[in-house]
């Protein structure tokens, strides 16, 4: 069914009795040409440009849990390119494209928003930083404004600007930026994939792969043996696990990052606002909330819950940058599973086995990736060959040292990221 | 959190700044294999683990903790310098 706004008044004036449920509940077939494991958005967005850009149709998207049960319904929805390294900026610059005509590609409202990013700055050295980043995102073909104390005011006025240890200088604005209904990807995701033929096969673990001369064979799963010549491991926090069932060891550690949103308010955060020496973040939700969050807990954890002096840590910066805060009541806070590299980037590439590709280590920063991912994995499932855009997340950076992105500029180095 | 220090007794959780796994480092001469396995590729289990701590606000030694990571159960902690 196509979604109209003259489908819902039909449906309107004839009880709403006409909807169908948005994908079928498969049985899982003996064997597929492509097994992807992992429904979340990576996986989801994989399966659909494998048979939109490909014409492939005879995939399967094998999921344990329930479609958008992982990071994808989890994170806090922020969606920007404001990259700076060769490798990271060429490919969010490519994700963002795509985001922005993803609602009529999948005629799916996920309530994309590019209600405007801002980076804060609070000394005249992180002032040269922003605007050195803000060029090379104009360079990228993005979009980035240098905005002086005054401009921040305009669009922020409810921020502390004088506050002692961090009096607000300015910020980057990147217009583009902005967040998207989380839940709505994966759905409008699953739904375009089912409907050009993919089985999206639920409850269903991936518990061991088989290989046999060095080649992928097929997946041993919850619901029986599934055989497949081409499997695409795409599990976020879980990479390392499913991995080691190929005999492979990542250049990954899983942590927890944390999340927070307050009960319904009116209107009062119109953007994005990162508070990057706080390490904090804000926007608003269009039912009211304001959702936000801080860093890592930074220790190696499979709990999808954190401890409490992140959430103090995070409460403390939420006040020192807005104190307006304060008044409101936090309702919920959550934990997901990050897949950390030593460089903070990603990996999209194929593994030492054949017909076995991996797309994992999006850190805290993969929902924003899903299109940009979904569309160069499958290139390098169908072809065989690295889609330009991703080109340089390769796996064996690490070990070489050569092509790494430490966009912090901290080191390549686990739990510095 | 709360990590049992073998100096300074149980501690709060802040008081430590994590390292990651406790590994041995590769002894002089060691092959690129070797490091990439020691600096980048972990087997970053499910379950128990055993990881380095710094007590920089209390004793300032540094401790092997033996903890869980799903259930985040801490079964016990002893001096980095007596042997990984
Ligand atoms: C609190 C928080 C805030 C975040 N904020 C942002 C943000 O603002 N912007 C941004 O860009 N990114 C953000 N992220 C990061 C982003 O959510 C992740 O990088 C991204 O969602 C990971 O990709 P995914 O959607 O495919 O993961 P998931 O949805 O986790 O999908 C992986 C799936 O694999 C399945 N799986 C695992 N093992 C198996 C198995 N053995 N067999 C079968 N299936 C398996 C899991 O059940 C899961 O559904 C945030 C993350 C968190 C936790
Ligand atoms: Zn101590």
């Amino acid at each position: 069914m196509r979604y109209s706004a003259f489908e819902i008044l039909k449906q309107g004036l004839t009880g709403n009795r006409g909807w169908k449920p948005v994908w079928r509940d498969p049985v899982p077939k003996d064997e597929y040409d492509i097994v992807i494991i992992g429904g979340g958005g990576h996986g989801l967005s994989t399966a659909y440009y494998l048979a939109k850009e490909h014409g492939l149709r005879n995939i399967a998207v094998l999921e344990k849990g329930f479609i958008g049960g992982g990071n994808v319904g989890r994170n806090t929805t922020i969606v920007r390119a404001n990259y700076f390294l060769p490798g990271n900026s060429e490919f969010y610059s490519h994700s963002l494209k795509m985001w922005e005509g993803l609602e009529s590609d999948l005629n799916y409202n996920v309530m994309h928003s590019q209600r405007g990013l801002i980076n804060l700055f609070h000394s005249d050295g992180q002032r040269d930083a922003f605007a050195r980043r803000g060029n090379a995102m104009i360079n990228q073909g993005d979009d980035a404004v240098l905005l002086d104390r005054e401009g921040v005011r305009r669009h922020l006025p409810y921020l502390d600007f004088d506050n002692v240890r961090f009096p607000i200088y300015g910020g980057l604005l990147h217009p583009r930026g902005g967040t998207a209904r989380h839940d709505a990807v994966a759905w409008g995701y699953a739904r375009g994939a089912d409907s050009r033929g993919v089985d999206l096969i639920q409850n269903c673990e991936v518990t061991g792969i088989d290989i046999s001369g060095g080649r992928v064979t097929g997946v041993q799963t919850t619901r029986g043996a599934i055989r497949a010549s081409k499997v695409g491991i795409v599990v976020a926090g879980r990479s390392g696990q499913v991995a080691a069932m190929a005999g492979m060891r990542l250049p990954i550690e899983s942590h927890v990052l944390q999340a927070f949103v307050t009960e319904g308010l009116k209107p009062v955060i119109d953007h994005v606002v990162s508070f990057g020496m706080g390490h904090f973040y804000i926007s608003q939700s269009d039912k009211g909330g304001l959702v936000f969050g801080g860093d890592l807990d930074f220790y190696a954890s499979y709990a999808a819950r954190g401890n409490l002096p992140m959430k103090e840590h995070v409460m403390e910066a939420a006040m020192t940058l807005m104190p307006v805060i304060g008044r409101a009541r936090v309702l919920r806070s959550w934990g997901g599973i990050m897949d950390m590299t030593p460089d903070g980037s990603p990996i999209i590439d194929k593994t030492p086995v054949d017909g076995l590709y991996l797309d994992a280590g999006w850190c805290y920063g993969g929902f924003k990736a899903v299109p940009g991912s979904g569309f160069s994995f499958a290139h390098l499932i169908a072809t065989d060959r690295h889609h330009a855009p991703a080109a340089r997340f390769r796996l064996d950076r690490f070990r070489s040292g050569a092509g790494l992105m430490d966009e912090e500029g901290t080191g390549s180095q686990h739990n510095l990221h | 959190m709360r990590l049992p220090c073998p100096c300074c007794g149980d501690r709060d959780i802040r008081e430590f700044t994590y390292r990651g796994a406790a590994l041995a480092r590769p002894g002089e001469g060691a092959g690129i294999d070797r490091w990439d396995d020691y600096l980048h590729l972990r087997d970053n289990p499910a379950g128990a683990v055993r990881d380095l701590w710094y007590h920089g606000g209390g004793c300032g030694a540094w401790l092997v903790v033996e903890r869980d990571t799903v259930t985040h159960a801490v079964d016990g902690a002893r001096l980095a310098a007596e042997g990984l």
